[in-house]
């Protein structure tokens, strides 16, 4: 009975990493870095955490999980609020509606899913924010931001697979 | 990917995704009506944005240390290798400030003879708070810091930010414990500005970019490139006289203007109290003078 007991609270507190990684990264993501420009070309690590446990593990990230990730960005970031969670969802729609080809492929397929789907996302904010605001927001930055998050998904990829087989492959 | 049969699982597959996309829209329309809240009432949605900032803002903090130590060292060998030519420019520095010593000295002596003759009376004296950053938020869509100071400091909204180069921002939000700045190249920043030498007027609006624009120039103004621009002191929310950057380009994009504060070098920061009145008081602020004024 004990046993059983801390089986399940162990299970649910490793279900509970997806959604906990996601917040650390949202966190991570305001922390001042210091590196000269880096602040304008932050890459956005929530989209990279909400596109990977959507695609692999979706059961543990539910929409309303990806719903308050991206409320705390708007908070954190200063975004007109509920700007990063329109994007979030957007990004987390597409991947739930096209998962059956994703799943299952390899890294460079998932890669390109995360393309499409960050492209998408991210043009969404862009507009959003340009309507919000009644103006054209520069768009340089944001495609520097695009091609950042990018060129660093595999990394943080890499770091989400390893953590799904220390952590929850035990399923 | 092998899903088990779990028991949670027995209700109708149809109906479980037609629930699920029912949550998914209303989370959509969530999202869209918090946008448009922000837009009808922005006191509501601000004072939620610092109650979440506060409750983030000692993870902030203790976040924010270890990339700052990490800075430090690399400043310190950045230091020891470059001590030489350093040394150099410093000396050189050193021969032209005293100079330029002298002629401070002259002028504050002519200034305070001139305003005896004016019965000049100064304005009330300005008050400092310095404070840490412990969040850079940046990106395409909008650009603020978060200090670790807040209302229990004396942290009013409207304050200006600075740092020893020049102006960075204007307090925005202030929780209880953090305070969120409005960086000058945010897309909602909007400043009285005066070029120094022609001491023609203009507003400086941010675009989200590094290098604010001047808008709102009299027709015809003359904008050499280099001329360092300063706060004007319209609208009463800073005083004249803060540095701001320099222009940097000018060309059919409008006028840009390069900061002095560099903002990936920005960890501490003062917060300067100049006792002025140009920004809109909250209205728990006048309910309370209702109160003690009776």
């Amino acid at each position: 009975m004990k046993a059983t007991f801390w089986q399940r609270l162990d299970l649910w507190a490793r279900h509970l990493t997806p959604f906990g990684l996601t917040l650390t990264f949202v966190i991570l993501s305001v922390v001042p870095m210091h590196v000269p420009g880096f602040a304008r070309v932050a890459p956005l690590l929530a989209l990279m955490a909400v596109y990977h446990w959507s695609v692999f593990y979706p059961r543990l990230l539910p929409v309303y999980a990806v719903f308050v990730i991206g409320i705390l960005q708007d908070c954190l970031a200063g975004t007109a609020l509920g700007v990063n969670a329109l994007v979030l969802l957007v990004a987390f729609g597409i991947v739930l509606s096209q998962r059956r080809y994703l799943i299952g492929k390899s890294f460079f397929i998932v890669w390109l899913g995360f393309a499409i789907v960050a492209a998408l996302a991210m043009a969404a904010g862009w507009a959003l924010i340009s309507v919000f605001s009644v103006t054209f927001v520069d768009g340089q930055a944001l495609v520097f931001q695009y091609l950042v998050t990018l060129g660093l998904y595999p990394v943080i990829c890499w770091f989400f697979l390893r953590w799904q087989q220390a952590f929850l492959s035990t399923e | 990917m092998k899903e088990r049969p779990r028991q949670i699982f027995r209700v109708e597959a149809p109906i479980r995704t037609l629930a699920q996309r029912f949550v998914y829209l209303g989370l959509v329309a969530a999202a869209f009506a918090l946008m448009l809240l922000g837009k009808a009432d922005v006191l509501l949605v601000d004072r939620m944005r610092a109650h979440v900032t506060d409750a983030v803002a000692p993870i902030l903090d203790f976040a924010s240390r270890p990339v700052a130590s990490a800075k430090e060292i690399v400043g310190e060998v950045h230091a020891i290798v470059a001590l030489k030519s350093e040394n150099d420019r410093l000396r050189e520095d050193r021969a032209r400030l005293l100079q330029w010593q002298a002629v401070a000295r002259r002028l504050e002596s002519e200034n305070q003879a001139l305003k005896g003759l004016l019965n000049f009376k100064p304005g009330p004296e300005a008050s400092f708070l310095s404070a840490r950053v412990i969040a850079d938020a940046g990106g395409a869509f909008a650009h603020s810091i978060v200090l670790n100071i807040g209302e229990r400091d004396g942290v009013e909204n409207g304050q200006a930010v600075v740092t020893g180069e020049g102006l960075v921002g204007r307090v925005a939000i202030v929780g209880a414990r953090s305070v969120r700045v409005l960086l000058i190249t945010d897309l909602n920043s909007r400043i009285p500005v005066l070029v120094e030498s022609t001491r023609t007027r203009a507003i400086l609006a941010g675009n989200n970019t590094d290098q604010p624009r001047l808008i709102h120039l009299p027709p015809n103004a003359r904008m050499p490139r280099g001329d360092r621009i300063v706060t004007s002191g319209h609208a009463g929310v800073f005083p004249p006289g803060i540095p701001i950057g320099v222009i940097a380009g000018v060309g059919d994009g409008g006028i840009t203007v390069q900061p002095f504060a560099k903002r990936d070098a920005l960890e501490y920061v003062r917060i300067v109290d100049y006792k002025l009145d140009g920004i809109l008081r909250q209205p728990k602020k006048t309910h309370r003078e209702r109160g003690t004024g009776r």
